[in-house]
């Protein structure tokens, strides 16, 4: 089977994120925006590339800021980038800089773009908080009045109730259902016990904290010093808890089924702040500029589903559609990076890789296989290194990249589940 | 009248004879470009001045002209002042004084002109130029940040010859024409109309439109300009006699109290100003050209002038003189593109350097060892643009867009695309030698190392290098946002095109450039050495601090000595120190006093304890008391009235004067100057004057060391010498340059001591 682009291989060069913090830690003074500028103006400072090559800026975030919406443009303003940029944002929940990522490659791909930075960033520090409606109104009408009483009449048809602000839940609009619920959920139908889901959690977190001892997760890293005041920087992910046990984990409390819950936050991946990116070019181009890519992109797939059935379990349709377009199987596979939303999704989604009945559901006639835990999320996964939305997917990408280098490895499969029942998948190839 | 004015003096152009001032009548607007030929900016010579007579004597007749719009044909300069290279001939104070006298009645003419003049402003209009346009009927300018207005005559020794001291404050108001006229400084188009300075603000692509609307308007009496409107405070104390009284006698005072008499300009700005209000404008435009062509022959002056003719050769000044090297080829001494630079080192010099680079558009690596460093290397130059924001000189904007030029590392990642890598760290030689070599292997060949060493020779820091051709000095000076020079030193390896590229990029961040060579201290510290040391000697000798600060201060420097070793830090100067006294131990032997207030651990400003006391912000306050007693003997302690309560008791040690502090020092300064000039550190006296003035603040008003000189007479300056060598054997000894000059009566400038 050809890999993607027909003849006009896609490189991935290099990425670059910044450390993922906590949400309300040490980035809640940065925007969206800002992490987008601090991880792209890093990498291409540490690929020596000069910004005037860059002919294009595809970057994905989840909650986008209601006065500046296209974060991609905004990002591509940097002052390190030509104006002449064309940059455009993308949204698919959890797997926006997946998008992000395969828009920019398709456009290589078709020989309109050689050179291209695609990624995403979130801040779930800084999410929009709503008025109510009838703190709306008011507002609007005052501002129409003419006269200082009819603004004062306006204003005092607010009610106190209409002074609650509304912050916005990570629910499925089409189900009303949130994520954890969905999680939990998936848990019950695919039988995931809470031990499992616990010592599922142990492990990314042990896994983390390895990798950040040893360098090989931070080398993707940038130090972020954190402005306004640069008073402290931040190097390395904040979340990861290199000290915890699964006595502590199985000791708390589900959060979304009190009764009959395995959920809880310890086994979930948390709110957080990050900014992540890749560098993507022509092979050829690559090769011009004297770099050595990190890898190419030989294959990719979405897939959707029911949000009301399993929200997060399209991985397992994305992923054999993804290895069947790459012709190849999971036993190629060096490495396989998976998004850790929950312990409970990833099990869930190992277990349908394993199963007939997905596989037939995806069209296929065997099942994608039972995957090597050896090679799953070896420096751990969004559990323990965070989740924010729109970045993970870039982040991925870099891992599993340096982490086959390491290993001299040659293929490599990711997979994102994102809310609305959607999932994606990637193999990816070292060159040599 | 149609097209050319009568008088044309002009330039040629080609073959062609082309006038500065060109007119095109359109339905009754004369509209007059001034495109001087030959020149990249307006200015006001005589020539002009007279194309302007004849042309206002023709707008005078022309009777179908109804107004005139007046306007620029350079890109970025409206009229920059006057032609500064005619003030040099001036010869006599009455030369001056008509050349003053003739612009006073050419804008009086242009005030009176049967016609309105609208003045259509875009880019500079500075000197003569806003004398122009406030002689105008109406003013617009363009909101453009290349459009400045001002009057900077004091910054030259002068003051506004041309009416600006009689009709600015009455356009603007005393209080905000004292300012503007006693600082020299310029104020964008979006100020001067707060000021009132122009009548209108406008986009420069409608600038000539509106000019011409205006033209009409002014004409037929629809429209004027009208008298700016004060606040309440100005408003009593500007338009009243008794309150404009009070505001010049504050002005005076504090004029005195900050120039210490070294700047007549300043007060004779105030008594003409003051003169026009007492008795009446006429009588104040007479007593501006009396004491225009009275200052046009200070000393003072023609010393200031001389420094911004200097200056100016210098940002013309490649660095390089290709005569030198005739078997390469003219190509290898053009400059080189700096688009990405290296910082190593994020200290207060190297985030110093960052933070001007940065506003220059480079892309800046910043290097330290630790990110606690690089965080505060961050904080540093944030600092620096903050307080710029806080000012309004950038916009939120252009602040997060240089920010993000900055990217910090503590490993040498994005260092392979960089043009120019500059070294910052501790003054320790074999921490460079290490630093040099891991840089190397890390940049592009191609790439410039240079070093931003103080005191280490570059050819000792070279030595590590594998391409020592690419190796150069580039000296900062503390703080590197405000501190205007820059000193490059190339080694005999360094190529000449390393050197044009490292000079470029240094104007290209707004420095004056100096190239120097080689040696301990190179030259702005090997000429501060000894005098600094000689100041440290005198406290030595029981004279107090605040007495020798004070001597040169009042000798014109803008801080004492001793405060000045407070401010840089009493560790960096002793290790600098003791380098000066390795290469030169005759003369530079360190003074006991610096010694041992180090050895107590006061290291000035920075440790908030030093010759001075500091508050908890590092403010500085008195000379501290206790400090005496680190160095001397109780004995021998001074005891004046501003150290301490002892004040009524009878000094102990007689009270140095003033004159003898002051030639101790600066003797031994001017002297270690002509051994630079003998030894070659410097090209000319003229560099010497410039890296002196703007490295260490030599007051400027004397020129420079080697103006100075030549305005003592050589002569004097080697008795003097010769006199101090007598008492303090060794240290005075002459340079050889003065004893032979001396000899031959000669000077540094000859063409000026004709």
């Amino acid at each position: 089977m050809a890999t993607f682009g027909n003849g006009r291989r896609v490189a991935i060069v290099a990425g670059v994120r910044t450390p993922f913090a906590k949400a309300g830690t040490a980035f809640r003074s940065i925007s969206a925006i800002d992490l987008g500028k601090l991880c792209v103006a890093e990498l291409l400072q540490r690929t020596n590339l000069d910004g005037k090559e860059v002919q294009a800026l595809v970057f994905g975030t989840v909650i986008p800021s209601v006065i500046s919406p296209n974060i991609a443009r905004e990002v591509s303003l940097l002052p390190l980038l030509p104006k002449g940029v064309q940059a455009f944002s993308v949204s698919r929940a959890c797997a926006s800089a997946n998008q992000a990522i395969t828009d920019a490659a398709d456009q290589i791909a078709l020989g309109h773009l050689d050179v291209a930075i695609a990624g995403g960033s979130e801040s779930l520090s800084n999410i929009p908080i709503l008025h109510a409606q009838g703190f709306a109104d008011a507002l609007v009408l005052a501002s129409k009045a003419k006269t200082l009483p009819g603004r004062l009449r306006a204003l005092s048809r607010i009610r106190p109730k209409d002074l609650i602000p509304i912050t916005p839940a990570i629910a499925e609009p089409s189900t009303g259902e949130t994520m954890g619920e969905s999680a939990e959920k998936m848990a019950k139908l695919n039988a995931i016990a809470r031990e499992e889901q616990d010592h599922f959690a142990l492990r990314s977190h042990r896994l983390a904290a390895a990798g950040t001892a040893d360098g090989r997760l931070t080398a993707e890293i940038m130090p972020v010093y954190v402005p306004p005041k640069f008073e402290s920087v931040l190097t390395s992910d904040n979340g990861i808890r290199e000290d915890t046990s699964y006595e502590q984990l199985a000791a708390l409390r589900p959060v979304f089924d009190r009764k009959y819950g395995t959920v809880t936050a310890g086994n979930s991946s948390p709110l957080t702040d990050g900014g992540a990116c890749v560098l993507l070019m022509s092979e050829e181009k690559a090769k011009a500029f004297g770099y050595t890519p990190l890898g190419i992109i030989r294959s990719y797939a979405y897939a959707a589903l029911d949000p009301g059935e399993q929200l997060l379990q399209a991985p397992v349709l994305a992923a054999p559609v993804a290895l069947k377009r790459a012709g190849l199987t999971l036993k190629d596979m060096d490495l396989v990076e998976m998004h850790e939303a929950f312990a409970a999704q990833v099990l869930s989604n190992l277990k349908g890789f394993e199963s007939k009945w997905w596989a037939e559901r995806a069209g296929f006639s065997q099942p994608v296989g039972e995957v090597d835990r050896a090679k799953l999320n070896v420096m751990g996964g969004s559990i323990a290194i965070g989740h924010p939305f729109g970045a993970t997917g870039a982040r991925i990408t870099t891992t599993l990249l340096n982490e086959l280098r390491r290993r001299g490895g040659q293929f490599g499969l990711m997979t994102v589940c994102a809310a609305g029942g959607m999932g994606f998948a990637m193999v990816v190839e070292r060159t040599r | 009248m149609s097209s050319a004015p009568e008088v044309t003096i002009g330039g040629l152009v080609g073959t062609r004879w082309k006038p500065a001032l060109s007119v095109e009548v359109t339905d009754g607007i004369a509209i007059v470009t001034f495109d001087l030929p030959n020149e990249s900016v307006n200015k006001l010579s005589r020539a002009v001045k007279d194309e302007f007579v004849s042309l206002v004597s023709s707008l005078e007749r022309d009777t179908t002209v109804h107004a005139a719009v007046l306007i620029s044909g350079k890109p970025d300069v409206w009229i920059a002042g006057a032609d500064i290279e005619e003030f040099q001939e001036l010869k006599t104070a009455t030369d001056a004084e008509r050349l003053s006298r003739d612009g006073q009645m050419l804008l009086d003419s242009v005030e009176r002109l049967r016609i309105p003049i609208i003045a259509a402003i875009h880019g500079a209009c500075l000197g003569g130029g806003l004398e122009t346009a406030l002689a105008c009927r109406y003013r617009i300018a363009t909101d453009h940040p290349k459009t400045i207005l001002g009057l900077p005559e004091v910054q030259l020794g002068l003051i506004p010859g041309a009416g600006g001291t009689q009709r600015l404050p009455r356009k603007i108001g005393l209080t905000n024409a004292l300012d503007l006229i006693l600082t020299g400084k310029n104020v964008r188009a979006k100020k001067a109309l707060q000021l009132g300075m122009i009548d209108e603000l406008v986009h420069p692509s409608i600038l000539r439109s509106v000019a011409i609307t205006r033209a009409h308007e002014v004409a037929e009496g629809r429209r004027k300009s009208e008298r700016h409107q004060g606040s309440v405070k100005s408003f009593l104390l500007d338009s009243n006699p008794a309150g404009r009284t009070i505001v010049l006698r504050k002005a005076r005072e504090q004029t005195l109290a900050k120039s210490r008499g070294h700047y007549p300009a300043l007060i004779a700005a105030i008594d003409v100003i003051a003169a026009g209000y007492e008795k009446g404008i006429a009588y104040g435009y007479r007593e501006e050209s009396r004491r225009f062509g009275e200052m046009a022959m200070t000393d003072v002056s023609k010393q200031l002038i001389f420094l911004f003719f200097a200056t100016n050769e210098l940002k013309k000044d490649p660095g390089v003189d290709p005569a030198q090297y005739p078997e390469l080829p003219v190509s290898s001494f053009e400059p080189l593109p700096v688009d990405k630079i290296a910082i190593i080192g994020a200290g207060f010099m190297g985030a110093g350097i960052a933070s001007i680079a940065i506003q220059h558009g480079s892309l800046v690596r910043l290097k330290d060892a630790d990110h606690g460093r690089v965080a505060k290397g961050y904080a540093a130059v944030r600092d620096v643009l903050k307080e710029r924001l806080t000012r309004k000189q950038i916009t939120r904007i252009q602040y997060s867009d240089y920010m993000a030029l900055l990217g910090g590392t503590v490993d040498y990642s994005g260092f392979g695309n960089v043009d120019l890598v500059i070294e910052a760290v501790f003054e320790d030689l074999a921490v460079k030698h290490q630093v040099l070599r891991e840089t190397e292997a890390a940049i592009h060949p191609s790439a410039i190392f240079a070093s931003n060493t103080s005191t280490i020779p570059i050819s000792l820091i070279a030595q590590a290098s594998t391409r020592p051709e690419r190796v150069l000095g580039m000296h900062f000076f503390s703080p590197v946002h405000k501190m205007p020079l820059l000193e490059v030193i190339p080694t005999p390896n360094t190529h000449p095109q390393v050197t044009a590229t490292t000079v470029a990029y240094g104007k290209k961040l707004g420095k004056t450039v100096i190239v120097v060579n080689d040696g301990p201290g190179f030259y702005v510290n090997r000429i501060l050495s000894p005098y600094i040391n000689e100041a440290a000697i005198l406290l030595d000798q029981g004279v107090a601090v605040d007495i020798v600060d004070k001597a040169l201060v009042d000798f014109g420097f803008p801080v004492g000595p001793i405060t000045l070793i407070d401010e840089v830090g009493l560790d960096v100067a002793t290790k600098a120190g003791k380098i000066m006294a390795d290469a030169f131990p005759d003369r530079m032997r360190p003074a006991n006093s610096i010694q041992a207030v180090v050895a107590a651990g006061r290291y000035g400003r920075k440790s908030k304890k030093g010759f001075y006391s500091y508050d908890k912000e590092g403010k500085k306050g008195e000379v501290d008391p206790s400090v005496y007693a680190v160095f001397l003997a109780p004995g021998s302690i001074p005891v004046n009235k501003s150290i301490g309560p002892q004040s009524s008791e009878p000094a102990a040690w007689p009270e140095m004067p003033a004159i003898q502090i002051q030639q101790r020092t600066v003797l031994a300064m001017l002297n270690e100057a002509a051994r630079c000039l003998n030894d070659g550190v410097i090209r000319s006296p003229r560099d010497g004057d410039v890296g002196a003035v703007f490295g260490i603040g030599f007051p400027p008003f004397r020129g420079g060391p080697f103006r100075y000189m030549d305005s003592l007479g050589v002569k004097i300056v080697v008795q003097r010498l010769e006199d101090l060598n007598a008492r303090f054997p060794g240290r005075f000894e002459p340079a050889e340059l003065l004893l032979e000059m001396a000899r031959r009566n000669q000077y540094f400038y000859p063409d000026e001591h004709g």
